[in-house]
């Protein structure tokens, strides 16, 4: 009954890498700090997550990739979140992304990447500390 | 954090979703949930646009197969060219208040996400199968021109039947090799069903469990009411002449949902033509009204409980053992009622 904001967040998939362990493992963590978290499942185009975005509402959008593509990939969301005026959408990546991508990625929109090894507390208190609404 | 909108910027939003932006319906959606008083300013602005939408409600066990089912029916829908809505419940953890919104993940691939406007919802604590702003969102949607809205519950076991006062059609899935289970839900959920669904066809015991589902109804129906309705015990109505057909499908390949979504409508002009829609709307809106009451009057209750140090002091006389749980409401209540202005807001 509580008045209390629930901060919401979608966890996305671009694009054709099948490897969604990290995906889940960040989902369930953020579950467990009291996100609501919405999963979306493997294989969305950017297409299917601006969707998503549009209709869920969330406070974040966490892009999960491995793949290699996320320089095409994530700019691609990021560039039709622009188009659509979404502009308190807190969009953050994570997985395989070499450091030298990494200023690219954050002039095209990702706030923020974290790595292999980033600490499930880093995520949380990054979203908390970073919402734009 | 945004709590405060104020009232321009919700007619706007309520200006925008006439015109079709989904954007709009996913805001005032979010405002809806966030608490009862903007969900009540929300409701107030588009309540006259709403009415016109057709709400079936899909429930069952968890992993029976409600999101892969719901996905088929959104997909049929929209071949036939109507505009669907798709509201999808799942739990939040009485651990830490978050949860794992997953039903999105089955539904895609058969149709573009544009023709559709999926929400998913927790139900951050609420009994009964939905969350507290289920209706509102079915609202929203109704009153942004969706035709035909499907709300999946939670995945229930025999008593969250509250989906049954929200819809109007209301579907629950069974699977086989869940007798023992037949066999429980018959006093509660078997009672209030429209069309039953054996899922999982593939499996084998499948005819097993619709004999059984057949035995149970046989059971409930096989004496003849005298009306067609039995008005209310509690808050129901429950409708007496309508047998509720058995379906087997397959949601995963499509197979029989042609079939199954022509009972749906079966259903639907059965109560049409037996003039039953208006009195499931009464049904609905006493509950609705019931609810709206209960959740402002325990928050009032909750606030001056815990805020107030005399109200804490006759809880603490518990521990010394000398008073009941009983007295202490009855005291706490007539101290409510005497001090807390409870009709202001």
């Amino acid at each position: 009954m509580s008045n209390e904001r629930k901060i919401r967040v979608i966890v996305a998939k671009p694009g054709l890498d099948g490897h969604d362990r990290g995906a889940k493992v960040v989902a369930h963590g953020l579950k467990d700090a009291g996100f609501e978290v919405i999963y979306t499942g493997l294989h969305q185009t950017p297409e299917d997550i601006v969707q998503s975005v549009i209709q869920e509402d969330p406070d974040a959008l966490l892009l999960s990739l491995l793949s290699g593509a996320h320089n095409k990939l994530f700019t691609a969301i990021t560039k039709q979140l622009e188009e659509q005026g979404i502009d308190d959408v807190l969009v953050i990546g994570g997985g395989i992304i070499p450091d030298q991508d990494i200023p690219h990625l954050k002039k095209h929109g990702v706030e923020e990447i974290f790595g292999p090894g980033t600490e499930i507390d880093e995520i949380v208190e990054y979203v908390k500390t970073h919402l734009k609404r | 954090m945004q709590i405060n909108v104020t009232d321009s910027e919700i007619d706007e939003q309520v200006h925008k979703l006439r015109a079709g932006d989904q954007r709009a319906i996913a805001k005032l959606m979010t405002y809806a949930e966030m608490n009862l008083f903007l969900a009540s300013q929300v409701i107030k602005k588009l309540y006259k646009y709403t009415g016109n939408a057709y709400i079936i409600g899909i429930t069952g066990a968890p992993g029976v197969g409600k999101s892969s089912l719901v996905n088929q029916m959104a997909a049929f829908y929209i071949s036939e060219g109507h505009r669907v809505g798709i509201i999808a419940v799942d739990p939040t953890s009485p651990f830490s208040g978050g949860a794992i919104l997953g039903d999105r993940i089955r539904m895609k691939k058969s149709f573009s996400l544009k023709d559709v406007f999926i929400r998913s919802m927790a139900n951050r604590g609420q009994m009964g199968g939905l969350a507290r702003a289920t209706r509102d969102m079915i609202k929203i949607l109704d009153a942004a021109g969706y035709e035909i809205i499907l709300v999946e519950t939670v995945g229930v076991g025999q008593d969250e039947i509250d989906i049954f006062k929200a819809a109007h059609t209301c579907v629950v899935i069974v699977v086989p090799g869940m007798g023992d289970e037949i066999q429980a839900i018959k006093a509660g959920i078997m009672e209030i069903t429209d069309v039953f669904v054996v899922n999982k066809m593939d499996l084998s015991g499948v005819d097993r469990t619709i004999m059984d589902l057949e035995t149970t109804l046989q059971l409930t129906h096989n004496s003849k009411p005298k009306k067609p309705i039995t008005p209310a015990q509690g808050l129901f109505v429950k409708v007496n002449n309508w047998k509720p057909p058995i379906i087997k499908t397959n949601a995963i390949t499509g197979e029989n949902i042609p079939k199954f979504i022509q009972n749906i409508q079966t259903h639907q002009d059965f109560l049409k033509k037996n003039d039953l829609l208006p009195i499931k709307k009464l049904a609905a809106c006493k509950n609705e009204i019931m609810d709206i009451m209960k959740f402002q009057l325990y928050k009032k209750v909750e606030d001056y409980v815990f805020k107030n140090t005399d109200v804490n002091d006759l809880i603490e006389g518990i521990i010394e053992g000398d008073i009941d749980p009983y007295s202490i409401s009855e005291d706490i209540l007539a101290k409510f009622v005497k001090e807390a202005r409870i009709l202001d807001k």
